[in-house]
């Protein structure tokens, strides 16, 4: 049992670190939404092999509220940006958004060529 | 709880692993795949199957039809809500061309054309055009004098 223990939660914990990670570096703010609403998800995970092994339900109803916010959180700056998106007439950079890292990146390597 | 009894138990235990070895797979594939489609790709994993497998072994484990319940609740809720912030972020994510086109083998969305005025598909669902009717047949005729002035 103890066996089990480690294995979960360390799954749990090194899937979260990397998630974590991702959010860190970015490069962009999408990426980093993707990597909240995992961490999110990952986190609910937990509660539920939390509950699941210690046979405690009382985390439960935790489990429902982490999962509302991950999925309001993702959508509304997703709006956000779409939001922003409505005025601009192409990728958004004439309404202040930077300029999208896997853009640069690709002009970057074309350069180096 | 001293150990390993039942048949169930081993079930749920196997569950509840196999469902932190896909939260593990989601951090990997966030952190080594090269863009954003491709990185919602890998942290969707957990999203539906994890979480999935995880409720199915919470809950023979819980043995309760309170938690049961709820349990269903956020499964059915998570399959309910995943496309949808899934469809939002991917529609966004390539509009602001966070997407490598090198490395797509088809593209249906490219077109040369410029995108329509009226809807771009970026609208928050309750901000259309106050008249939508107008707003298409201006944005229609806009063109087609951008196209003769050409």
């Amino acid at each position: 049992m103890t066996v089990v223990f480690w294995l979960g939660y360390g799954l749990l914990g090194v899937g979260a670190l990397l998630a974590l990670v991702r959010l860190g570096i970015g490069p962009s703010l999408l990426d980093r939404v993707v990597a909240t609403d995992t961490l999110l998800v990952i986190i609910a995970a937990g509660l539920a092999v939390h509950a699941g092994l210690q046979r405690d339900p009382t985390v439960v109803p935790v489990l429902v509220v982490v999962s509302l916010l991950a999925f309001v959180g993702s959508v509304s700056v997703a709006r956000y940006i779409g939001g922003m998106l409505l005025r601009s007439t192409t990728d958004g950079q004439d309404v202040g958004l930077p300029e999208s890292a896997e853009e640069r990146a690709a002009r970057d390597a074309e350069a180096g060529r | 709880m001293t150990g390993l009894r039942t048949a169930a138990d081993v079930i749920a235990i196997v569950f509840l692993l196999l469902g932190s070895f896909l939260c593990l797979t989601a951090g990997l594939g966030l952190l080594r795949f090269p863009d954003v489609l491709t990185r919602m790709h890998a942290g969707t994993k957990p999203q539906v199957l994890g979480v999935l497998l995880i409720m199915v072994g919470a809950a023979i484990r819980l043995q309760g039809w309170s938690a049961t319940w709820m349990l269903l609740l956020v499964a059915a809720f998570q399959m309910l809500t995943a496309p949808v912030s899934a469809h939002m972020i991917s529609r966004v994510a390539y509009r602001r061309r966070h997407v490598r086109r090198d490395r797509l083998l088809v593209d249906e969305l490219r077109s040369e054309r410029r995108p329509d005025r009226v809807y771009r598909g970026d609208e928050p669902a309750d901000a259309p055009p106050e008249n939508p009717g107008q707003a298409l047949a201006e944005s229609r005729r806009e063109e087609r004098r951008e196209d003769g002035a050409r």
